[in-house]
């Protein structure tokens, strides 16, 4: 399958480098400091080659390795009402929005896509920790919520990476009713008998983690992201002792019962079409990358179509 | 003995010398101070009343948070017969921040929920300040399972600074716990009222509190983080609790126009724990109207019901 590697490769390292490394060519690895040439990382899912660090990686550059020749539609998320509580802190909250939105080039902090994987098909959900923390708020909520309506309507399983620091403080009250709101969505994909799987990277904690995220038929996680409800200098501050090394951390939770898997981001795909196929009964996948489904779809690798998703450049 | 709050200090002054006065006179028969004590009684009714009138949100909290507030505890024993607690999870331990159990609510047999806070420095400490462990959304879970297959309706009563953050809880699936919670809330074919006596806190406030019908005390309070948090976090300066408490839109009163709860049930002057009785029975009318409310509903039109509330809220804003 070389001619795919070739030829898919290139395409997806000009939407990774497009976003993640504007000009830079190397990036210091955050936990070992060994300096990546940035197409070597991106080949390896922002996965650092020496030490197995798990770096952030975009929903869109996610989406890309994800799905079968990089090709995925996106669905389209109800507008909610912008600043709802008209809150201000240091800043309006607009403002905050709008310096996200440049940074990161995308509208909120969440994706949904459908498209195949090993030619299961599937509905994606994926969370930005680079869009204000990955915080949920009404947009997130929508976007749950119209993941599960989507795979409820198309009959696939959803698939959802999870990645936030917590509610969006900003819509107060209104993030705290995306609780229940996600909740809701979980509950139609499960009530329609498809499988719901998570995966948790890192960071995601708070009320994200205390609703969808915990939710999964089957519970994966990233090697060492940190998943917890109350963060540990939270706890640290109430029960006034340190906490042991790893806790709260992917590995932590496994051996606490909390995870079904922790898996290496690099395994991830193969690993999702595996359980998806088994759960809805299929036969096993052809493993390894394939190409953009074939004719019979839209868009093909050779033409991208307007429904494929590359990057906006920095504003 | 009345607790004061810092904002009610000059209120405390007044009270204080009215009393003070009817002391002097009680030790000393010739002195009538009758007159200049009910003049100061009537300074401090109409000092209440103003202070009352347009608390900040940041005073509501305090109210919301007296420790002489009526607590869970005190509602249940005086609005429902033949309770009878039902206590653990079946996995770990039983919470003594959740109370829940059977009983009888204007005879009819219901599930009755809720956090209790504690109300003297041994009994907070064995509830935990209302800050429920996994094992107490597990019991939760236990009894709203129960209360569906028997067809009872459930009343929950929602009072907690938030979800307990120890190692323990954490270790046990604290977030899994909530989670498991409020999608019980969710699936449950009977009907599902809430109350918010004091301080809804965060994720272990919605655990209870995703129902079909909610309702709220005049002066508490329901946040997605408490205005000290939220401080520290936004501000850098958890001193700025006030701006928070104010930015963050959680009063019943900015509630209400959000859409995110159905009723408000009036406090008296100077807040629920200067009459308690006044308040308690407050709460039973709301829960009896919320009840009546669902009246006649299927199992399967309470949960469409309550899944649609959920599902449409947060399109409205504050404007209207
Ligand atoms: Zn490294």
């Amino acid at each position: 399958m070389n001619w795919i590697t070739n030829y898919v490769r290139p395409r997806i390292n000009s939407i990774f480098s497009r976003r993640e490394t504007p000009e830079n060519l190397w990036q210091k690895c955050d936990e070992c400091g060994t300096m990546l040439f940035h197409r070597e990382l991106a080949d390896n899912l922002n996965v650092c080659t020496a030490c197995g660090h798990h770096m952030a990686i975009t929903p869109r550059a996610r989406f890309a390795a994800l799905f079968d020749g990089g090709i995925f539609t996106e669905v389209k998320v109800p507008e909610p009402k912008a600043d709802p509580l008209q809150f201000r802190d240091q800043k309006k909250y607009p403002e905050r929005m709008k310096a996200a939105q440049k940074s990161t080039g995308e509208k909120e902090a969440m994706l949904v896509a459908t498209g195949e994987i090993g030619r299961t098909p599937i509905v994606a959900a994926a969370q930005d920790f680079s869009f204000m923390g990955g915080s949920m708020g009404m947009y997130v909520g929508n976007a749950i919520i119209a993941a599960a309506q989507e795979a409820v309507k198309l009959k696939r399983p959803l698939i959802l990476f999870s990645a936030a620091g917590g509610a969006r403080m900003q819509e107060g009250i209104l993030s705290l009713m995306q609780m229940p709101r996600t909740t809701v969505a979980v509950e139609m994909v499960k009530e329609a008998g498809l499988p719901y799987i998570v995966v948790l990277t890192h960071p995601t904690t708070g009320g994200v983690t205390a609703s969808y995220a915990m939710l999964g038929d089957v519970q994966i996680a990233e090697p060492n992201a940190l998943i917890c409800f109350a963060g540990p200098r939270v706890i640290e501050q109430t029960i006034r002792e340190k906490l042991p090394e790893g806790f709260q951390r992917a590995e932590y939770l496994l051996d606490h019962g909390m995870l079904d898997r922790v898996t290496k981001r690099t395994q991830m795909r193969d690993e999702l079409i595996s359980i998806t196929r088994m759960l809805l009964g299929l036969s096993p996948a052809v493993k390894g990358e394939l190409p953009a489904p074939p004719p019979a779809e839209p868009q093909a690798p050779e033409a991208p179509a307007a429904e494929t998703q590359p990057a906006r450049p920095k504003a | 003995m009345t607790q004061y709050l810092d904002f009610e200090k000059p209120l405390a002054e007044i009270e204080g010398k009215a009393e003070e006065l009817r002391a002097l006179a009680r030790r000393n028969e010739e002195m009538d101070v009758d007159d200049e004590a009910k003049a100061l009684d009537a300074k401090a009714a109409k000092m209440l009343q103003d202070l009352y009138r347009g608390l900040t949100p940041w005073r509501k909290c305090q109210v919301a948070r007296h420790p002489d507030r009526p607590h869970c505890r005190d509602y249940i024993e005086a609005l429902f017969n033949e309770y009878t607690p039902l206590a653990g999870d079946r996995n770990f331990a039983d919470d003594h921040a959740v109370m829940g159990g059977l009983a009888r609510f204007n005879d009819r047999p219901v599930m009755v929920i809720g956090h209790e806070k504690g109300n003297d420095t041994k009994s907070r400490i064995e509830r935990n300040f209302g800050m429920a462990r996994p094992e107490g959304y597990r019991k939760a879970v236990r009894l709203m399972d129960m209360a569906h297959r028997f067809g009872l309706p459930v009343i929950t009563l929602v009072d907690t600074p938030g979800a307990y953050p120890g190692k323990g809880a954490e270790e046990r699936g604290q977030s899994e716990a909530i989670a498991r919670a409020t999608g019980m809330c969710l699936k449950i074919g009977v009907p599902l009222v809430s109350v918010v006596i004091g301080e809804g806190g965060s994720g272990g406030a919605v655990a209870f509190a995703t129902a079909n019908r909610v309702a709220m005390l005049e002066h508490s309070i329901y946040s997605v983080i408490s205005p000290e948090g939220c401080a520290s976090i936004l501000w850098k300066d958890a001193e700025k609790m006030r701006e928070a408490a104010e930015a963050l839109r959680l009063t019943a009163q900015d509630l209400k126009k959000l859409g995110v709860i159905d009723r408000i049930i009036p406090e008296p002057t100077g807040g629920a724990h200067r009459d308690r009785k006044k308040t308690i029975s407050a709460v039973g009318a709301a829960i009896d109207g919320m009840l009546q409310d669902l009246k006649g509903l299927k199992p399967r039109q309470l949960i469409t019901d309550r899944r649609q509330k959920f599902l449409d809220m947060g399109q409205k804003g504050l404007a209207a």
